[in-house]
């Protein structure tokens, strides 16, 4: 029981972390209608520069944890968000009518690009930190001496989550950049006629996506203490197919579809292989899609002809 | 597009993209990190590189406003003179038989030249990927991301075959395609009522899905150190060796280690042509138009009747089994084989020599395995580059040509003669 609860805890700070980078495809999904392909590689750069600013931060001398992570955050997101601005500008706009194989292409090429670029940039061996913070509770004591542990990083990642979420949700519903991008899924053409500036639109939703992944590459590092180049692609998938599973274009579904996903992942190396954990989640993808198409909170997708 | 842009608006786009390029890079490449010999990390600026980068981007946006000014929005189709373009087609016309009597005729020319020779294979084993994906991608527009897999399950097929139970090549050669076909059923089977993107990624988790249990599965596969000492394929159970029952012994000439290279060679050349003479036929076939017409529309596919499950099926099996049997060449070719040589890479680029080749074209997908291949032996030497190179130029060929470097999707079946129908004709009630 308590591996369990231990288990569980584990398994929601993973998800979490999943729930961010899914956020991003699934937004970009809803709107533009293509898998970008690179988000997996938009998070792991998040990582890296979340990485460079901690450690030119701390050589200034800065002690002040909470002001560091403060500024590391809003320095990884604002470039981070650069970087999905400039994909989308590069990649995706002169794509956006074109045969629908295109994009898909175009981005597996970005995708590539982003891995190799920070490879050859930043080497390829893993950038280990040390912890940052430290120390927790431990909530529970068994007799036979098994200790629920409740980090801080842990808790600090689960409140980051919350907190970006509420702001999401806020922007997505309340104001005119989240309209205009609900009019945008909707139909693009009348949005344009309505006054709509849809490149605009779609640009932001790159940036905000970009931005979240830039979240997840921070907290991935603060968690884990490493990042290395070729992280994004896996957990890209991971993301991609907690997006799935929560229904495609739904922003609580993807959020809800990543917790599934690092349960699931934590659970199943929990109890049955580490080794085939990868096979675990890649394997739920394929049953959902096919059993499944939309998602938990999909909406059904009619095809017109 | 109004009036063309002058010279400050110009310099205007090259200053901002450089401003944007000087964030990106700021601390990507102006810092450089690397943990320390007590796993500390460390860093150092790399100011000099940055501003090369920055300069780069300045230099060439302003080169991209001048060509984008001086071809003007009309684009690159109208550059080229209509006599150039009769010449192109005329030459296209016998490329194709050219480029074919000068690739048999490679061993006779190269025969000394052991690099050449051992590169005219690989060109030939992607010829034949290309060729085989082809089928799924550009005849029946299935976008395949796990295509490796394929290629796994053929080479580990002969491998695991030949070192366990020591059958000869000639044996499994054959099996290897079944059990890749089979393994394309298997997959196909469950994802057909996918389309387009989640296809590709559920093809993509396929492919993974196979590499991540070779990985593990240690006792068969031999997990990441593979299986080594796969027999060398025999010509027709004659081994090609220095023996007395070798086939240069039974020919009575002197032996040489490039006999079997050459053996190797004409081996591929057969499969890849045996794949390309199945492909021609199968696209005459009624599968072949129920392919295409399936990339084109499903939803009219179904509309005629066309038993869209059966179709894929038959084209992921199809594509499947000739890349299982260029993976059991590449099982017999390498005599050792590893997940390593099975990852998403390989399938990328096997489908980007697909895509650049034109979806459907099969001389385009020779031509551009010969061009991907070929530069990337070229590029050798610059090997932390060379998947930088890559995937640069898969977006910018999507871009400046979406349909690849020979776009051909000519239908195979057309009207000889238009035929007008009388407005009253197509009526509401009437048509």
């Amino acid at each position: 029981m308590d591996y369990f609860a231990q288990q569980l805890i584990n398994g929601l700070v993973l998800g979490s972390i999943y729930g961010l980078i899914a956020i991003g495809y699934t937004m970009v999904y809803g709107i533009v209608g293509m898998i970008n392909f690179a988000h997996g590689d938009v998070f792991m750069i998040g990582g890296f520069i979340a990485l460079i600013t901690f450690l030119l931060l701390i050589s200034t001398g800065l002690t002040a944890i909470p002001v560091i992570l403060l500024v590391v955050l809003l320095v990884s997101m604002a470039i981070t968000a650069l970087y999905g601005w400039t994909i989308e500008r590069i990649a995706y706009r002169p794509l956006r009518h074109s045969f629908r194989l295109a994009p898909m292409l175009s981005a597996i090429g970005m995708s590539f690009v982003l891995t190799n670029y920070s490879q050859v940039a930043q080497g390829a061996r893993v950038k280990p930190i040390p912890p940052v913070i430290t120390g927790g509770y431990t909530l529970h004591e068994s007799p036979d001496g098994f200790v629920i542990q409740l980090s801080n990083i842990q808790i600090m990642v689960v409140i980051t989550t919350i907190v970006l979420l509420a702001l999401f949700t806020w922007l997505v519903s309340r104001t005119r950049l989240g309209r205009d991008m609900r009019a945008c899924e909707q139909d693009q053409t009348m949005a344009a006629l309505l006054g709509v500036d849809v490149d605009r639109t779609i640009s932001m939703t790159f940036v905000i996506g970009a931005a979240l992944a830039a979240v997840a590459g921070l907290m991935y590092l603060l968690y884990y203490g490493l990042v290395d180049f070729f992280m994004g692609f896996v957990a890209g998938i991971k993301a991609f197919t907690a997006a799935v599973l929560g229904g495609i274009g739904s922003l609580p579904g993807a959020m809800l579809g990543g917790l599934a996903i690092g349960l699931i992942e934590t659970f199943w190396s929990a109890y049955f292989s580490v080794e085939y954990k990868d096979v675990a989640a890649f394997s739920i993808l394929i049953v959902v899609l096919i059993f499944m198409p939309t998602g938990l909170l999909g909406r059904p997708e009619v095809e017109k002809v | 597009m109004t009036a063309k842009p002058g010279i400050p608006s110009i310099l205007k786009t090259a200053v901002v993209n450089a401003l944007v390029a000087l964030v990106l890079f700021s601390l990507m490449v102006g810092i450089r990190t690397e943990a320390g010999a007590s796993g500390q990390l460390t860093y150092w600026t790399r100011f000099g590189d940055l501003a090369w980068l920055v300069a780069a981007v300045f230099g060439g946006s302003i080169v991209i406003e001048l060509l984008r000014q001086w071809i003007g929005p009309t684009g690159a189709e109208n550059l080229v003179p209509p006599a150039v373009k009769s010449g192109v087609s005329f030459i296209g016309r016998y490329l194709a038989p050219a480029l074919l009597i000068f690739t048999l005729l490679v061993p006779v020319i190269f025969y000394n030249q052991r690099y050449i020779l051992d590169l005219a294979i690989l060109v030939l084993t992607y010829v034949m990927l290309g060729w085989g994906l082809n089928v799924v991608v550009g005849l029946a527009g299935l976008l395949d991301l796990g295509y490796v897999a394929f290629y796994a399950v053929g080479a580990y097929s002969y491998g695991l075959l030949a070192t366990n139970f020591g059958w000869s090549f000639w044996v499994c050669l054959p099996l290897a395609g079944i059990l890749a076909a089979f393994w394309g059923v298997l997959l196909g089977f469950p994802v057909l009522r996918l389309r387009g993107d989640y296809l590709a990624i559920v093809t993509l988790a396929f492919g993974e899905i196979i590499r991540l249990v070779i990985i593990n599965w240690q006792d068969l596969t031999g997990g990441p150190n593979g299986v080594s000492g796969i027999p060398r394929p025999s010509f027709f159970g004659i081994p090609l060796d220095n023996s007395d029952d070798g086939l240069a012994a039974k020919l009575g000439i002197e032996f040489s280690p490039t006999h079997r290279i050459v053996f190797l060679f004409y081996l591929i050349l057969a499969l890849a042509l045996l794949t390309n003479w199945a492909t021609i036929r199968l696209r005459r076939l009624p599968i072949g138009r129920a392919w295409e017409a399936l990339r084109e529309d499903e939803v009219a596919c179904r509309a005629l009747g066309i038993n869209t499950t059966t179709t894929k099926l038959t084209a992921f099996a199809t594509g499947a089994m000739f890349g299982g049997f260029a993976g059991a060449f590449f099982a017999t070719r390498q005599g050792f084989i590893s997940p390593e040589s099975f990852t998403f890479q390989e399938s990328a680029l096997v489908l980007a020599i697909v895509v650049l080749g034109g979806m459907g074209s099969q001389l385009g997908v020779a031509l551009a395995a010969l061009a991907m291949i070929g530069g990337f032996e070229l590029f050798r030497s610059l090997e932390t580059y060379r998947m930088l190179v890559f995937g640069m130029a898969m977006v910018l060929i999507m871009i400046w040509r979406p349909r690849g470097l020979i776009g051909h999707r000519a239908p195979t079946v057309y009207l000889t003669k238009a035929q007008t129908i009388s407005s009253d004709l197509v009526k509401e009630g009437h048509g």
